[in-house]
């Protein structure tokens, strides 16, 4: 049997490819859902109840139900109906921008709230649109907030790619799992992997708090 | 130029304006007194439409302001206002808060936007002040930027809702003075306050509200020397 370390140490390249995949996947999935949660927390926070109606039915409907059954349903379960064939990545990140878009959508409501009333008010009475007052006055300060609950959503999207291993994505969870299948060494490689997730997660933190401070003003 | 016509606005249930119609000329500067839950803040809020009225028509320079198809924003360019609480944008510097409305509402060109910005900071002593964040002043320095950059929209009529009760006593001077000057130069106001001694010296004519009607109005020797209705007397007995 070889030891722990060559087990290690040949792992590396394929779990390192493996946490690539992961960051890939975050970060595009972040990206859209940040615009899915900055579209539906306007849209909870406007005056028209049909849009307000939406938001909410989106919001809960993607909290109430489990990421992973999201994952099945949009990889398993609608290319038949649809007949179309989703490719795993693309599913992959359908269902993760989807669901950390809800969450993100009642973190930019929250935002938008805590700022005082006197804020839009005034941008207002200086003549400007209410879409020009969300935009230059708002949002600005409400995304300050924002900042720590972001980071947190982050941290949470990134854990939960490793779900994605279920359709067969090659990310870092995939890519444990496949080296065990070969050699076997659930503890070493195990160990690694939540290394790795937790290297990923640690810079992440230590980066977002260097940027709290920079817009700690 | 300022027509109100028989304005009511209602909270639900709670009906705030009663009965409200009066007439504002140019160049008058108007001060609005009254006890606490009088309507006097509503009824200056329902001028540029903060508040949406229930019922009634206020006209300001031709336009129909409680029309729904009037354009809401063209009237604000026109209607400053200056709220009880700064209201500044805390994250822009003092000068960006001013120029903010030139330059997204009226397009203004940035180097005219800045020299405009800073000549009018000037005239409130606070030209120093230009690169600072709103947290670092004072209340009447903050106070005097929110006017400021009210003004830097070259508004016909400028709205104040109570700008000296946030502040502390020896704060209010300041903010008063700019105010006289700005009478002083023709500016037409309307002004919610409880600073009588600023109403009796500076306002043209003196409205006293009370339970959402006008109990009241007229000159500042007729509503402080002579007032006719009881309810104005208890009043003025109390804050004079």
């Amino acid at each position: 049997m070889s030891s722990s370390w060559d087990v290690i140490v040949d792992a590396l390249p394929v779990l390192a490819q493996g946490s690539v995949v992961t960051l890939k996947i975050t970060v595009i999935s972040l990206f859209f859902a940040l615009l899915i949660g900055l579209l539906f927390g306007l849209m909870s926070t406007s005056r028209s109840k049909i849009l307000r109606g939406i938001a909410t039915a989106y919001v809960d409907f993607l909290r109430g139900t489990p990421l992973l059954v999201q994952i099945f349903f949009i990889y398993f379960g609608l290319p038949p109906v649809l007949d179309i064939k989703i490719p795993e990545t693309t599913a992959g990140i359908l269902a993760l921008s989807l669901n950390a878009g809800a969450y993100l959508a009642e973190i930019f409501r929250g935002g938008i709230l805590s700022i005082d009333k006197g804020q839009m008010e005034a941008a207002r009475s200086l003549g400007l649109t209410h879409g020009k007052a969300m935009r230059l006055v708002i949002l600005p300060q409400a995304v300050r907030r924002m900042i720590p609950a972001f980071v947190n959503q982050f941290i949470v999207t990134l854990k939960d790619t490793s779900l994605l291993t279920v359709i067969g994505i090659r990310e870092l969870m995939n890519s444990g799992e496949i080296i065990i299948s070969s050699n076997f060494r659930s503890f070493e490689i195990w160990a690694v992997v939540a290394v790795f997730y937790f290297l990923m997660i640690y810079i992440l933190s230590l980066l977002s708090r260097s940027l709290e401070r920079r817009f700690a003003k | 130029m300022i027509h109100v016509e028989n304005l009511k606005k209602s909270f639900g249930s709670l009906e705030v304006l009663k009965d409200i119609s009066t007439t504002i000329e140019e160049r008058e500067v108007v001060c609005v007194i009254g006890p606490s839950g009088s309507g006097k803040s509503t009824f200056l809020r329902c001028l540029n439409q903060l508040e949406e009225v229930t019922s009634g028509k206020i006209t300001i320079e031709g336009m129909e302001v409680t029309s729904p198809k009037v354009d809401i924003n063209k009237l604000r360019e026109r209607v400053g206002m200056v709220f009880q609480r700064f209201n500044l944008f805390p994250h822009l510097t003092v000068l960006e808060n001013i120029m903010l409305a030139p330059k997204h509402v009226k397009h203004s060109e940035r180097q005219q936007n800045e020299q405009k910005a800073l000549q009018l900071l000037k005239k409130v002593d606070l030209a120093d002040k230009r690169d600072v964040y709103p947290d670092r002043l004072s209340g009447g320095q903050q106070q005097r930027v929110a006017i400021t950059r009210a003004l830097a929209m070259d508004p016909h009529i400028m709205l104040f809702d109570e700008p000296t009760s946030a502040l502390d006593p020896e704060m209010v001077g300041e903010v008063l003075q700019v105010m006289k000057d700005l009478a002083k130069e023709g500016m037409t106001m309307v002004v919610v306050t409880h600073e009588m001694g600023f109403a009796r010296e500076v306002a043209d004519r003196v409205i006293f509200m009370d339970g959402g009607y006008i109990v009241e109005e007229g000159t500042p020797a007729e509503i402080f020397d002579n007032p006719q209705h009881e309810r104005t007397k208890a009043f003025l007995s109390k804050v004079l």
